[in-house]
């Protein structure tokens, strides 16, 4: 889809406010500009998480890729990512005092990790 | 296991016992900088340390065969879809100087809502997998060795798998990678807070493991119509990723800066290109820089492709560059074949070695058009970043269709790619992280709620595969027939009957290119070119460059196509190399014979260069060993060269013959055997004729004692005077 945006080129009236800037004064309002720019978004990253992400945790534990894949996917359908992927695992390997790589399967073959929290 | 220059890398050997391989090395690593070193008899201010074992540039033979090493780290691109295949050219650039070794990957891979496993084979690409990057690394570890100087392996962190894919690079020692989630938003359609969620545990991930990032800033001069137009954007992009970046904990010494010269010739290139390179090099001072040549304008003409890049790499030696990045000249026609890598890494190492110390020599003016245009770039990308906060933020812009507008900024010309915030793959797929949120391991960005009694977070699982490889599940083959062990069996087969068949791309993929010019307007040259390609038996003939030379009079054509012709090693028969006498016994054999020669160049030939050479004692010639030389001039008739042969009492006549029209040169080599014979001296004289198209079996042929051809010197003429005399 294109945007249909369509302005003439106005730069030398809309630098005004720029001119008087000498070329530190300029980097930084570039740079001040793009913190500004950024900070909502790194925000946004902080508070949430994704698929992606809770496979990537699962990785890091020892699961191949198509484990945390599997796990994954059931926890997002239990609407359970939010609490962390990792999490529920660790948390059922606590609860059950197995090992949390028994744990994983233990979800994979249909525990009801709802149950959990 | 070490590798042998003289041997083959043995493929088989690499994925032998892969599920225990770990990367020797992690992380990026930088060339050893060596601020002025004496190379020959030459001083380099820009360059690095020079490697054990290398290819240099043809010319070096003149130089005392010095191979210097250019100050950033070099890039190439390899991927054509096989990696078994990818590995054996990456280890012929690491001897042209190669040290960044960028795989692309398989076509749609980004849209693929996890990992890939295995080794299928890709498209355009190679599917990026976990064994795939093991092998790779494994060979890459002994290729370095071999060169003595680190590679870093790189690849791609986008797509909707961004988070794992960082998580497998840093587990298997990738040191660098594109990471841009604008680059997902803009160019794949990923959803935008999806993209920028992934991207900051992306960018963690790659932070802790030392993997150098790079942004994807320079796909919007791509895909630009005009691309110097998009310059304040680009100076945007750059900002909004590099930040964000530092923000998910990236060091700015690791994040590098995709930036390309826009333009082109014909266009006035440098007017363009030097101002956004000073501006960039000005603003994002903390940052670092890989200089990619040009893609936008690169189409079939290998030629003009090149000299483009050398353009670029000028740019890059006048402001700066940690990293070039080489395009290969054919990028604009095909997937790149071995060859074409190789004179893209040469011909950067050659601009590097000629522009050597440039800033002693020669500065920018700042204070004249230059100076004005970097300002006004600058603050044309300051305008642009007011207006993305006046509409709301970086979101709102993009679904206002303010990036990769065709205007030159602030100028907007409705052609933008818009991406709306509640579209794209994988909408709809971030979740609000809740109270309890908790994972259990390291290099994870964001709210992460650790319990009280624990130091790291991966404590509670005792180690991450960050912390403790051996956790780490690999996963070797999922296709039992799509997979590296069946696509290697013909290499195998070949290696084992010694088979050897031409290749640009995969092993004996039996590709070949003609060259041909017809002397005819070019659309009949473009069918002319293709029959006569079948006639010679080339299978599928595709005309991949042609060049009008003159619209009647002539057409180039550049021709690929396939053949099935191969030959057997045993079947060839290699002259051995002649082992030549030394120093020592040649001048004690001439001194005590006196020995004498006369040379000329025969007939009607003004060539005289390459006979000096060989008699010359400034060139290495046989004067150096106490041959007295007797050197008659150019185009001299046969019979005077004889009778001085005579007169002096020459034990050898050198006669060198360069033209060949009509084989003048046999007939003069067969006259001078006659001469001789006639005037009853052949059996006390050695006749030896030389030139650039004379070969010893042609030369012998016509009568002559040997014939010398092209890179011939003074030591192979000297032995072989003084071994048939002693014989």
């Amino acid at each position: 889809m294109k945007s249909g945006l369509d302005r003439k080129d106005d730069y030398e009236k809309r630098r005004e406010h720029l001119a008087n800037l000498n070329d530190e004064q300029l980097k930084q309002r570039f740079w001040d500009l793009t913190d500004k720019i950024t900070e909502p978004l790194i925000d946004m990253a902080k508070k949430y998480t994704s698929p992606s992400i809770e496979r990537s945790v699962l990785l890091r534990m020892g699961f191949n890729s198509l484990e945390a894949s599997k796990i994954v996917e059931i926890l997002y359908k239990k609407d359970l990512l939010g609490h962390g992927a990792g999490n529920v695992v660790y948390k059922l390997s606590k609860k059950e005092n197995i090992d949390y790589k028994i744990a994983g399967k233990k979800i994979i073959e249909g525990y009801p990790a709802e149950q959990l929290f | 296991m070490s590798l042998d220059p003289n041997k083959k890398l043995n493929i088989e050997e690499i994925l032998k016992n892969l599920e225990n391989y770990r990367a020797k090395k992690r992380g990026w690593v930088w060339r050893k900088q060596k601020p002025v070193q004496v190379l020959g008899e030459h001083t380099f201010y820009d360059h690095s340390e020079s490697l054990k074992k290398s290819v240099p540039l043809p010319a070096a033979k003149y130089f005392d065969n010095i191979d210097p090493q250019p100050k950033p780290v070099i890039t190439t691109e390899i991927a054509s879809g096989r990696f078994e295949d990818d590995i054996r050219r990456m280890r012929m650039a690491a001897w042209h100087g190669a040290d960044h070794i960028m795989v692309i990957r398989t076509t749609g891979q980004s849209h693929i809502d996890g990992l890939i496993e295995g080794t299928p084979e890709g498209i355009g690409g190679v599917p990026i997998t976990r064994k795939q990057i093991r092998a790779t690394r494994k060979a890459l570890d002994l290729i370095e060795e071999e060169v003595g100087r680190p590679i870093n392996f790189h690849s791609y962190v986008s797509g909707v798998a961004g988070p794992e894919v960082a998580v497998v690079f840093a587990e298997e020692g990738i040191s660098g990678a594109h990471q841009d989630p604008q680059y997902n938003v803009l160019y794949r359609n990923v959803n935008m807070y999806r993209s920028f969620v992934d991207a900051a545990e992306a960018k963690k991930i790659m932070a802790d493991a030392n993997i150098f990032q790079i942004d994807g800033a320079h796909n919007a001069n791509a895909t630009a119509k005009k691309a110097w137009k998009v310059r304040p954007e680009l100076l945007v992009q750059h900002a909004i990723n590099s930040l964000y970046s530092v923000k998910a904990g990236m060091k700015p010494d690791n994040i590098g800066l995709s930036t390309v010269p826009p333009t082109a010739p014909p266009a006035p290139k440098l007017w363009y290109d030097l101002p956004y390179a000073v501006a960039l090099r000005d603003l994002f001072s903390d940052y670092k820089f890989r200089a990619q040549q040009n893609t936008r304008y690169v189409e079939s003409d290998t030629d003009e492709a090149q000299i483009t890049h050398a353009v670029d790499t000028l740019i890059s030696a006048l402001t700066s560059a940690d990293i070039q990045s080489t395009i290969t000249p054919d990028e604009g026609r095909n997937v790149p074949w071995h060859q074409n890598n190789i004179r893209a890494v040469d011909a950067t190492k050659q601009v590097f070695n000629a522009l050597d110390g440039i800033k002693q020599l020669v500065k920018l003016d700042m204070d004249g058009p230059l100076g004005k245009m970097v300002r006004e770039l600058k603050e044309r990308a300051v305008l642009f970043l007011e207006e993305i906060l006046d509409v709301g933020g970086y979101f709102n812009a993009v679904e206002k269709g303010y990036f990769v507008d065709s205007g030159y900024y602030p100028e907007r010309n409705g052609d933008g790619i818009i991406r709306e915030q509640d579209a794209g793959v994988a909408v709809n797929t971030i979740i609000e992280r809740k109270a309890d949120y908790f994972a259990p391991v390291c290099s994870h960005f964001g709210i992460n709620h650790i319990p009280d009694n624990l130091s790291k977070p991966c404590d509670a699982i005792d180690g991450c595969t960050l912390c403790n490889p051996m956790k780490i599940a690999y996963i070797d083959e999922l296709d039992p027939v799509d997979n590296v062990n069946t696509r290697i069996k013909q290499l195998v087969e070949d290696e084992k009957l010694g088979i050897i068949r031409p290749e640009v791309e995969w092993h004996g993929d039996g590709l070949v290119t003609v060259e041909m010019v017809l002397p005819v307007f070019e659309e009949a040259a473009e069918i002319a070119g293709l029959t006569i390609a079948k006639q010679m038996t080339l299978k599928d003939p595709q005309i991949i460059h042609k060049r009008v030379l003159h619209p009647a009079e002539g057409t180039m054509l550049l021709i690929k196509g396939k053949v099935d012709h191969y030959v057997k090693l045993s079947d060839i028969k290699i002259p051995e190399k002649v082992e030549h006498l030394s120093d020592e016994i040649i001048e004690n054999y001439v001194k005590e014979h006196e020995l004498k020669v006369v040379g000329a160049t025969l007939g009607e030939d003004e060539h005289s260069v390459g006979l000096q050479e060989i008699l010359d004692i400034k060139h290495g010639g046989i004067e150096k060993w106490g041959f007295k030389c007797y050197y008659l001039g150019t185009s001299v008739p046969v019979e005077k060269l004889v009778d001085a042969a005579i007169e002096v009492g020459a034990k050898a006549i050198l006669a060198s013959t360069i033209i060949t029209h009509g084989d003048v040169h046999k007939l003069n080599m067969k006259k001078l055997d006659q001469v001789c014979r006639e005037k009853g001296i052949r059996d006390k004289v050695l006749l030896i004729a030389g030139g650039t198209q004379v070969t010893n079996d042609m030369a012998v042929a016509a009568g002559m004692d040997a014939g010398f051809g092209r890179g011939t010197h003074g030591i192979d003429v000297a032995d072989f005077i003084v071994k048939k005399l002693i014989s």
